[in-house]
């Protein structure tokens, strides 16, 4: 359903794309303010909302001090009591810090009050390594949050799921915290439909279709996947790559269909290897399409050391296309 | 002290019996509490306010309906204090379907958007942004709400609290940082984990800082009175600091206490400092009310009371299948 390959649509990059959606959601709801550290004048670190504070003024687009659990545990009482509030932590590895105020707080309150309050509200992270930035600020932290019932977890990868699945994130009752991978925000281009449009959250995407093996990708990891599907086909292989899109609400149902169809599997993920993303993927995908598989499900994750800042070694910490390549061929006998 | 007894002189009598019923309510509450517990009726942990009613009654006495607070894992007292209804707590404590959050929170998740409660909170220090941030929601959309963070001395330990006191002054939010300072970190005494003077910290923030006596229910009203007022104008946040007492233990369960604190200091306090016979006593003597009438509270109380808990003893626990209703709203 990657609708928006139409060949008359403009192309953004993946931030321009996050930009759009934050912009089209704060004209159309007066209610959604959003603050974190450097992002009125400055557009972030990674001047991903310039410009915005030119549209919405410093009232809404919020410099706030360096106090990530201060102004995420602020945006949790101001969701409860109203407004819907994007909190922009900016790098992903600072989730730690906010961690009591996401996991304890908000995700909790809903359930904890019978259901009667809400708490609307987008908490902003980056994942991704290969910047070069070392052991705190390159890590791919998704399946935190992902482990905390009560939180929803968007991982987009392309700039149209990325403006779809962001505006659909404002809109969701619930807390969701949303992973964007840095060196896509400029890397990574591709259609976006100028118009109004969700993605709804826990919908898969099959990126490209094929009948031999699927490869499960997710974030950055669509992109090494779809390279090594091209590689793939050189050899006679055809791959299918899925992206589940959220890590939750995980849409189950559109992986196993897929591994039914092609029996083999890899599920490829950015964040660490060990008790992560690919794990809690790939056992659901065996349980439930046991008999159609061919072998067992392999996972191809981050490496089990803190991100190194070399880049000789920082570079082998991350699966390539290259590594997808190899174990899907040995997988597909060819 | 002049001004305070000033402020305390302009209630009207109707409030100031009010205060009084209020406290009362509080206080046969957490007794009622206390047996139900003690009598394996009630699950989880139980911390009783007893001996600080008089702050939560003042401060919330100082606010309107549709105001903020938020509570902690001792909160019954806040929640009762705001509006709270006895027999949906009681309910709520027992794990009973008709409870204030249908028995998914208990005791320390006490929770009421219908009385601008925004949750009590079982981690320590843990509700200061939420509070903060209502009151971010309250300027933002002009309502003139005000919201009030209910904390424990022990909160003082939490680093949260510190930024969102930063928060709150920079941004000038009409938020009331109210510290029941009961002398004791669960089994520690506070002065051996506070460094330095509280009432300094938040004055370093340049926010307006009051320090005052938890047990005089006209002293908390008045300053809340004056704080909520001044923050709903627009005139920003405070720090109010109340000296108070828990006669009880950490928790029920808390029944040895000697090793931590004396049992001389817990008899003074009952007997000399007890904000409900205080109270009581100037009633009297300033002629607001007889004894008689002061009875005529307790006892119509004493039934209302009762009932709630009959309620709740006889409430249904929640039906296993609920177990996975309101994770996602």
């Amino acid at each position: 359903m990657s609708t928006a390959a139409a060949l008359d649509v403009r192309e953004l990059t993946f931030g321009d794309a996050i930009k759009e959606a934050i912009a089209e959601e704060m004209r159309r709801d007066p209610t959604v303010v959003l603050m974190g550290e450097d992002v009125a004048e400055a557009g972030t670190t990674f001047k991903v909302l310039t410009g915005l504070v030119d549209e919405f003024g410093k009232d809404r687009i919020i410099d706030t001090p360096i106090s990530e659990a201060g102004f995420t545990g602020l945006g949790v009482g101001a969701a409860m009591a109203g407004l819907r509030p994007i909190v922009d932590i900016m790098f992903g590895d600072f989730l730690m810090i906010i961690m009591d105020q996401v996991a304890n707080q908000a995700a909790k309150i809903h359930y904890m009050s019978g259901g009667k309050w809400k708490v609307p509200m987008v908490i902003r992270a980056t994942m991704g390594a290969t910047r070069r930035s070392a052991a705190q600020h390159s890590q791919s932290l998704h399946a935190w949050p992902s482990h905390i019932p009560g939180l929803k977890v968007v991982v987009p990868s392309t700039p149209y799921d990325a403006k779809g699945l962001f505006k659909a994130a404002v809109r969701e009752d619930n807390p969701v915290v949303i992973f964007e991978h840095k060196i896509s925000y400029r890397k990574v281009k591709g259609p976006v439909p100028e118009e109004d449009y969700i993605i709804p959250l826990g919908v898969a995407d099959v990126k490209r279709k094929g009948s031999d093996i699927t490869l499960v990708a997710l974030s950055s990891m669509v992109q090494t996947a779809l390279a090594a599907a091209t590689m793939l086909e050189e050899v006679g292989i055809s791959a299918e790559v899925v992206d589940p899109r959220t890590t939750w609400p995980l849409d189950v149902k559109t992986l196993v269909e897929s591994v039914k169809k092609t029996s083999r599997c890899i599920v490829i993920d950015e964040g660490y290897f060990h008790y992560g993303v690919t794990g809690e993927i790939a056992s659901l995908i065996q349980e439930q399409a046991f008999f159609d598989l061919d072998g067992p499900v392999r996972r191809m994750g981050a490496m089990h050391v803190p991100i190194p800042f070399s880049p000789s070694l920082e570079d082998s910490t991350v699966p390539s296309e290259r590594q997808v390549f190899d174990l899907a061929r040995e997988m597909c006998n060819k | 002290m002049t001004a305070a007894k000033k402020a305390v002189s302009d209630i009207p009598n109707d409030k100031l019996v009010r205060l009084y019923h209020q406290m009362v309510a509080i206080r046969l509450f957490e007794e009622r509490v206390n047996d139900l517990y003690t009598r394996a009726l009630m699950p989880g942990l139980a911390h009783l306010y007893i001996g600080e009613e008089a702050i939560a009654v003042g401060v919330c006495e100082a606010l309107k309906n549709n105001d903020y607070i938020t509570s902690t894992h001792r909160g019954h007292g806040h929640c009762l204090a705001k509006g709270a209804s006895p027999d949906l707590m009681f309910a709520e404590l027992l794990g009973k379907e008709a409870g204030y959050c249908k028995g998914k929170g208990g005791s320390m998740h006490i929770a009421d958007p219908a009385t601008g409660n925004l949750g009590a909170n079982a981690i320590v220090g843990g509700s200061a942004g939420i509070a903060t941030g209502a009151a971010f929601a309250s300027k933002y959309l002009k309502t003139g709400q005000v919201a009030v963070c209910f904390f424990g001395e022990g909160a003082l330990g939490q680093g949260l609290l510190y930024e969102e006191l930063n928060l709150a002054q920079l941004w000038q939010l009409p938020v009331i940082f109210v510290c029941e300072n009961n002398g004791y970190n669960e089994y520690t005494h506070f002065s051996e984990s506070t460094a330095g003077d509280v009432a300094k910290r938040p004055e370093a923030f340049g926010m307006a800082v009051e320090t005052a006596d938890g047990q005089n229910v006209r002293e908390t009203y008045a300053i809340a009175k004056k704080y909520v007022e001044r923050a709903r104008s627009g005139g920003g946040p405070a720090f109010l600091q109340f000296k108070t007492y828990r006669y009880h233990g950490h928790h029920v369960g808390d029944i040895a206490r000697a090793y931590y604190r004396p049992k001389a200091e817990e008899q003074e306090w009952v007997t000399e400092r007890d904000p409900v016979t205080l109270h009581g006593t100037w009633l009297m003597e300033n002629g607001v009310a007889t004894r008689a009438e002061l009875d005529a509270i307790q006892e119509k109380l004493v039934v209302e009371m009762d009932a709630a808990v009959d309620f709740a003893v006889n409430a249904s626990y929640p039906d296993p299948s609920k177990v996975t209703e309101d994770v996602y709203a």
